[in-house]
């Protein structure tokens, strides 16, 4: 299936996704009982986890779909919930372009995981960039649908729920945003990413901190990249 | 809902995640030069994209109620620090997570 070139990145990336493939068993698996448990047909999580991929817009729309019907509302909402991809892709606008024909699956499949992982690891020289970017997203969307498959399914015969295991996610930014630290000599971007959002957050509370926090961190990061480059010039 | 408006409910929902995955593609396309400060923030915004993310993942803490967010608290700075010690990705993540889930089932 895959030539000698494809499973060399395959087995660079795939010692990135572990964490996730916890996380996302777990998270999925949560999310396949939720919607089962709302009388949803298994059919629904299974179908969802695989077109939307998009975590916490997933239990979002399980809400979305016991209210009135509202189609335009709901677009908007996802507008707002999903807002933080508009910084993925403006983050990965070279890389993901050169990727060449796997490059519309890389952009349908950006979750906050996989733009972390790719937008900070170094690619192996011998793998190309876009294999390896193709398999990070690849494995993370099949970890996230295998859960919700197994909850949707299974969800009722689990014995057990390990009660904290979703820290993984949590877990992992922290250590991609600590790599990327500890890799750049500017910390400048990540203070001003990170110090804006908390402002933010405080300001707004957590429902809508993060349209907010965008606006914010632009308004300061154009003017500050456009200087920065003029001063390398 | 009907079957109907619950299948169109969930179109849009995936139109509204692609249309912020898609956009920045479709705005600064690869045969067309992209504005220089549009390169000049993709080259900063990652870093400041992550920096949002790590607090995204905290945002549901609460610290004036309940446990006070204690237990995400200790783990992430264990995580923080196990990681800049070992610099082992794998194992940061796991020790964090393992801590994590004593924390909240013994402590809190």
């Amino acid at each position: 299936m895959f030539n000698v070139k494809q499973k060399s990145a395959f087995k660079a990336a795939f010692p990135y996704t572990l964490p996730i493939l916890t996380g996302f068993l777990f998270l999925g698996i949560a999310y396949g009982i939720y919607m089962t448990s709302l009388g949803f047909s298994p059919i629904f999580p299974i179908l969802m986890s695989l077109f939307i991929f998009a975590g916490s817009m997933e239990f979002v729309t399980a809400n979305l779909l016991l209210s009135g019907f509202n189609p335009i509302g709901a677009f908007l909402l996802t507008l707002m919930v999903n807002a933080r991809h508009l910084f993925y892709g403006l983050s990965m606008l070279d890389k993901y372009q050169a990727a060449g024909k796997v490059s519309p699956y890389l952009i349908f499949g950006m979750c906050d995981e996989s733009f972390s992982i790719n937008v900070s690891t170094p690619v192996p020289p011998d793998v190309s960039a876009g294999d390896f970017y193709f398999f990070i997203t690849l494995l993370n969307h099949l970890y996230w649908v295998t859960g919700a498959t197994i909850g949707a399914l299974f969800g009722s015969m689990l014995p057990f729920y390990p009660q904290g295991l979703d820290f993984v996610m949590t877990a992992l930014l922290i250590v991609i945003f600590l790599e990327q630290w500890l890799k750049e000599d500017d910390h400048q971007s990540a203070l001003i990413g990170m110090g804006l959002t908390l402002i933010s957050l405080l300001f707004f509370g957590s429902n809508r901190f993060v349209i907010p926090a965008m606006i914010a961190i632009l308004l300061v990061l154009i003017p500050l990249s456009h200087q920065k480059e003029g001063l390398k010039e | 809902m009907t079957a109907t408006q619950q299948i169109i409910t969930i179109i849009m929902v995936v139109l509204g995640t692609m249309t912020t995955r898609f956009l920045p593609f479709i705005l600064f396309p690869a045969n067309k030069a992209t504005p220089v400060f549009i390169q000049s923030l993709g080259k900063v915004l990652p870093s400041a994209a992550l920096g949002l993310l790590v607090i995204y993942c905290l945002k549901d803490i609460n610290l004036l109620a309940g446990n006070h967010g204690i237990p995400e608290l200790i783990a992430a700075a264990f995580v923080v620090i196990l990681h800049v010690y070992k610099r082992n990705m794998l194992l940061s993540i796991a020790g964090g997570t393992f801590l994590y889930m004593v924390l909240i089932s013994v402590f809190f």
